[in-house]
């Protein structure tokens, strides 16, 4: 097998490895379900899965397209009703880990998935929270993964879907939220983390990406951390369990 | 913005005739009719609708025959619209759409909802998932409204003046909460039930139960209909019973596009396609020419999807080991 590797791949792999064996996941599809599945194959086989659609303990046997696919609930070890996921588990803090995604992630880690331009009047509307207003305040870390790119990266949303740190950490301090909030944000290029005020600074570039490029690619003066990294280059193991096991026909990561 | 202040659950005029004819509460008679029977008594123009089903279990049959039978100004209250609320706004059936996740699941964009937002044609009011289930719950308890911890994102909260503040009366600060929902009418697709409505369900159980305690009235179409001592076998799986429901209707293949657990798989490969199908209205209009106005109830459709799609979509069997209740 060629060693080398897609964007997705590379976000995936590096998003696997922030899971600890043991977390109780709160799992999207897509990416975030092929980085939960390769951590528990890889380093955390005691990670447990918990889907928005009640699903918790799932181990499903093939890709599922829909966060409400069958295979899901078929050997899950319980499922229960979409009140009980967000009452029960999440907002009374069963849940050590959410994932999140968004058209927009701003210089605080708020993140945007609503609407792009004036909210009654929509220049481009996006699909809206879904699970993810509560996910990002309620689990107790929470992880962003999305590709590295200018429009995707302002200085502020357009309309805060997902509060990261508001407008800094002490804000979100004082509403003594359950989660602490992002912890990193996983681009194609590297690994944003927050610094002390909240604000995200590059932690670690990806093997053969430049600061400069990160930073053209960004809305903000963005800064790099005292201790800028970086990434270990994919395994030949973990790209084997992605492309063999995980999406053999490349759905997610090609 | 429709609170639904007070309200309580009715009666329809179908189950007050079934009543008056048979002598019986509403939770011992049969109330089996066809879906064409149930939408034309149960579903009026300007009603708030709830087609249940998180992925899971969606009653596209049902949305199909509103939509042959013309119905229009519907408010289509959904967490998550999927392709039956694109079918139906495209059909021209709704005023108001109520949401909190508008996408087509793992494919991308719900394009006609979402076209027709942009586009100033369609009112909107929106929740994220856990807003819109506390809605539900309200309603589905008989509670002026139930609160939720703060998330610190408020932007919905100052697009949305269903969102309000109240202080924690026990010392906690702030809380957000919501109204109740009380749709018209909840349409439910399950597994089995019996002649009378009470209804079994088992995989995804989404907003099921819920919203069929929130609703005034409930329309159940079922897989299978099964005699009452199927239901009393297995108690502890009855989701929904009887006495809430006003119409029982034997919809095999209801949910398709969608599934249901154990009979059958979700089409996958139509969701991918529907991307296409709705990128333009002539299309969109093609498909439900064909796929709905073109034929005349669920087993037509089901028919005219041919064996290619339903070896595709057969499931084989994974069962659940027995439990016993005991002989008392």
């Amino acid at each position: 097998m060629e060693k080398n590797w897609t964007s997705a791949e590379l976000m995936t792999i590096n998003a696997a490895r922030l899971l600890r064996d043991g977390d109780v996941v709160f799992v999207g599809v897509g990416i975030p379900n092929l980085a939960c599945n390769l951590a528990r194959r890889t380093h955390a086989p005691g990670l447990l899965m918990i889907y928005e659609a009640g699903v918790i303990g799932a181990q499903p046997r093939r890709l599922p397209l829909s966060i409400g696919d069958p295979t899901l609930v078929s050997g899950a070890s319980a499922v229960c009703s979409m009140y009980d996921i967000f009452t029960l588990y999440l907002q009374r803090g069963n849940v050590d880990v959410g994932f999140l995604g968004g058209a927009q992630v701003d210089r605080y880690g708020n993140i945007n998935s609503t609407v792009i331009g004036d909210y009654a009047h929509p220049k481009v509307r996006l699909p809206g929270s879904g699970g993810s207003q509560e996910i990002a305040a309620w689990a107790k870390r929470c992880y962003v993964m999305t590709p590295h790119q200018k429009r995707r990266f302002p200085e502020c949303v357009d309309f805060t879907t997902s509060a990261g740190f508001m407008d800094g950490r002490a804000r979100r301090e004082t509403l003594k939220l359950r989660g602490v909030g992002p912890q990193a944000v996983v681009t194609d290029l590297g690994i944003l983390e927050p610094d002390e005020t909240g604000e995200l600074i590059m932690a670690a570039l990806h093997p053969g990406v430049s600061l400069e490029r990160a930073q053209a690619n960004t809305g903000w003066a963005l800064r790099a951390s005292e201790k800028l990294r970086f990434t270990d280059p994919p395994e030949l193991y973990e790209l084997q369990i992605l492309r063999e096991e995980l999406d053999p026909e490349g759905i997610y990561l090609k | 913005m429709n609170l639904n202040p007070g309200a309580s659950p009715g009666k329809s005029r179908l189950i007050r005739q079934k009543m008056k004819a048979a002598g019986l509460g509403k939770n011992m008679m049969d109330k089996l009719c066809s879906l064409s029977e149930a939408v034309s008594n149960l579903v009026a123009d300007g009603d708030c609708i709830y087609c249940a089903g998180f992925t899971h279990l969606i009653p596209f049959a049902a949305g199909h025959e509103i939509i042959r039978q013309g119905r229009r100004d519907l408010v289509l209250a959904r967490a998550t619209p999927d392709l039956i609320y694109d079918q139906m706004v495209a059909a021209g059936c709704a005023r108001k759409i109520i949401f909190s996740y508008m996408g087509n699941p793992g494919v991308g964009s719900l394009r006609l909802v979402r076209a027709a937002i942009e586009a100033g044609k369609l009112e909107w009011e929106e929740y994220s998932h856990f807003g819109m289930i506390t809605r539900l719950q309200a309603g589905a308890s008989g509670l002026p409204f139930l609160p939720m911890n703060l998330t610190g994102a408020e932007d919905l909260e100052h697009a949305n003046p269903g969102y309000r503040r109240v202080i924690d009366p026990y010392g906690g600060g702030e809380v957000v909460v919501v109204p109740p929902l009380h749709p018209d009418l909840a349409i439910v697709h399950v597994q089995r039930a019996d002649a009378s409505g009470n209804a079994q369900v088992w995989g995804i159980i989404g907003e099921q139960k819920e919203v069929a305690f929130a609703a005034r009235k409930v329309l159940l179409t079922a897989e299978e209909i099964v005699p009452e001592e199927v239901i009393r076998s297995d108690p502890n799986r009855t989701l929904i019973p009887g006495l809430l429901v006003d119409a029982v209707v034997h919809v095999p293949y209801c949910a398709h596009p969608s599934y249901t657990q154990g009979y059958y798989d979700r089409d996958n490969e139509l969701y991918i396609q529907w991307d296409q199908i709705s990128e333009s209205m002539a299309s969109t209009q093609r498909y439900l020419e064909e796929w709905v106005y073109g034929v005349k109830d669920r087993q037509e459709y089901w028919t005219k999807l041919g064996e290619e799609t339903h070896t595709r979509l057969a499931v084989s069997a994974r069962l659940a080991a027995p439990v016993n209740y005991g002989a008392y």
